[in-house]
């Protein structure tokens, strides 16, 4: 039984030594290259982390790459769990991702190293990948931490948008990844002659599946330029180029090829399946899709970073016409999925159309929040249906109900999350952001799903709107930016003397 | 042309469209602000911009984007 995911890299390497494992535009990394680079920077990491205990936190601060993976790869030898963060987030939000985490090192590439070490403030060490990867092998070290090792231990942790305005770091194990990467595989039949075309950024759990599902399978990992994603005949034509034959996008970005009728121009030939998930898959671009791979695989996936990014997946079986809603399907073997209702009631599939709370239970299950154990006990909970042992269950927050064909299908959201250009946001962390300025009186934000925008609703007697502008972007990412900033008198109360957002959402998309 | 800046300033409005001549290859404008630029487009003048138009050359520049649209308009 596998209790580590490098197990994977090494059975890789074995078989498929000269294979390309991962790859970008410019270069490709063998997994023998792969292994011998993360056993390099393992053994660089030893002497850094002086004395090496071990299951501490290590922070990635790179370009997306191949060497980035092997980064990864080497933090995992080295014992110890990787956190990548995203280089393009504003400063200020990556410090406070420092504060939360304490990480014992930060690695970034060699170029970026001035600027990491201003963002790190002399808190934290601060080493190139160049310099890790020159490091002389230690592999004795490595194998008696290796044989300290269990399963449960920490794999990674990813960042995802906090509520009070403060990220939050979701820790994985060893276990909920590799039964992650063994039941996903199975289910999406990743073979080792596939090649992904990697869209999601690794800082964002939905890129486990292109990640590990390629190392678990021997396969091949081509990291798609984020620039293409603009200009989709480029995109197409390197997907032919590349032999592409599996993508794992979110449906804004296939809705770009969707919208713009690309695939008329260039359809790449190789392609046999299409997984998406992380927001909603309009089923118009769905069925665009399908109409020029009718003999594809589509599968639709469901699941929070807290439970490792997937805990159902639909394989879609039959037509939908474009106003249907593809389901979310069944759990995979490692996740029990279940709804629950307001009374924590089971809801089941033989209610069809009764809205309850995405419940999940299994070894996908994170160990919790880093550094936060209060929000950590608040969603990861006693089961209430199991009144005999201890059981966790993660409260997903999610609304689902069952359709007539006992299909489970999402609603929406029970509070102010939303999923925009598949990245989780939680709109109070943008307000929180626009609060902060001192001369922001009061800030709202609200979603439009129709037109996919986020309205900030703002009172102010001295700021307008560049200046707000201006301001967020040097605290939020980018994909958190409003779309739209409406300043207004006042805003409207509820006679408790809270904001009315219903009204205040009325008044401005003209609808509840 | 004035019209065109309008409707980029209504996506970004930080930007001075003026002067920028890199608004795909700097990603300020990604595939999400690219779809809704070409709606807009598409709306107001009566256009239909394929899948060949959408190149950098087009889209970089306010100034690439109008030529893009007045083309459009005479074909």
């Amino acid at each position: 039984m596998i209790t580590n995911i490098l197990e994977y890299l090494e059975d890789a390497a074995l078989a498929f030594p000269s294979k390309t494992a991962y790859a970008d535009e410019n270069y490709g990394i063998t997994y023998g290259e792969l292994e011998s680079t993360a056993v390099k920077i393992g053994s660089g990491l030893l002497k850094c982390l002086m004395p090496n205990t071990g299951r501490a936190p290590v922070m990635i601060y790179m370009e997306k790459s191949p060497a980035c993976i092997a980064a990864f790869m080497g933090v995992l030898e080295s014992g110890n769990f990787y956190v990548p963060v995203d280089i393009e987030m504003p400063g200020q939000r990556v410090g406070s991702i420092i504060e939360n985490l304490k990480p014992a090192l930060i690695i970034c590439d060699e170029d970026r190293l001035p600027e990491t070490e201003k963002i790190a403030l002399q808190r934290v060490r601060v080493i190139s990948y160049e310099e890790l990867s020159g490091a002389d092998e230690d592999k004795k070290t490595l194998e008696e931490i290796r044989s300290r090792h269990i399963d449960t231990d920490p794999a990674y942790a990813i960042y995802t948008s906090g509520s009070t305005g403060v990220p939050k770091g979701v820790i994985v194990s060893h276990r909920s990844l590799i039964d992650y990467a063994e039941h996903f595989s199975l289910a999406a039949g990743f073979k080792a002659d596939d090649i992904a075309g990697n869209q999601v950024p690794f800082h964002f759990d939905a890129s486990l599946i292109d990640i590990y599902c390629t190392l678990k399978n021997g396969g091949t990992m081509v990291i798609i330029p984020v620039r293409l994603f603009s200009v989709p005949a480029k995109l197409l034509e390197f997907m032919e180029e590349r032999r592409i034959t599996i993508i794992r996008w979110v449906p804004s970005a296939l809705n770009m090829v969707a919208a713009f009728k690309a695939l008329k121009l260039t359809r790449p030939s190789t392609l046999r399946e299409i997984i998406f998930g992380a927001e909603a898959m309009p089923t118009k671009c769905f069925n665009y899709w399908k109409s020029y791979y009718p003999e594809a695989v589509f599968i639709q996936i469901y699941g929070p970073t807290e439970i490792t990014g997937v805990c159902t997946y639909y394989v879609v079986d039959r037509d939908f016409d474009d106003t249907e809603t593809i389901p979310i399907g069944k759990h995979l073997k490692n996740s029990g999925v279940f709804l629950l209702d307001e009374n924590d009631r089971l809801i089941t599939e033989d209610s069809p159309g009764v809205q309850g709370e995405i419940c999940v239970r299994g070894s996908g299950l994170a160990n919790g929040y880093i550094n936060s154990p209060e929000i950590t006990e608040k969603v990861f909970t006693q089961n209430p249906l199991n009144g005999s042992f201890p059981e966790r269950i993660y409260r997903t927050g999610d609304l689902a109900f069952y359709n007539e064909k006992k299909e489970l299908v999402f609603a929406s959201r029970k509070d102010f999350q939303i999923k925009h250009m598949g990245h989780r946001i939680e709109l109070g962390e943008i307000e929180a952001a626009a609060l902060s300025h001192p001369g922001m009186k009061s800030a709202i934000c609200l979603f439009d799903e129709e037109k996919n925008k986020i309205i900030l609703v703002y009172v102010s007697d001295t700021l307008d709107d560049i200046n707000i502008l201006g301001y967020l972007k040097e605290r939020i990412p980018r994909y958190m930016i409003p779309n739209i900033f409406k300043r207004i008198e006042e805003m409207p109360l509820t006679s408790g003397g809270k904001t009315d957002r219903v009204r205040l959402r009325e008044s401005i998309l003209g609808r509840k | 042309m004035d019209e065109i800046i309008e409707i980029l300033s209504g996506i970004h409005p930080e930007i001075d469209y003026e002067t920028e001549d890199a608004l795909i290859d700097k990603r300020i404008f990604d595939s999400f602000d690219i779809v809704t630029l070409v709606g807009e487009l598409t709306d107001n003048y009566d256009i239909e911009i394929g899948p060949e138009e959408l190149i950098p050359e087009n889209f970089n520049s306010a100034a690439g984007i109008y030529a893009l649209v007045t083309r459009l308009m005479e074909e």
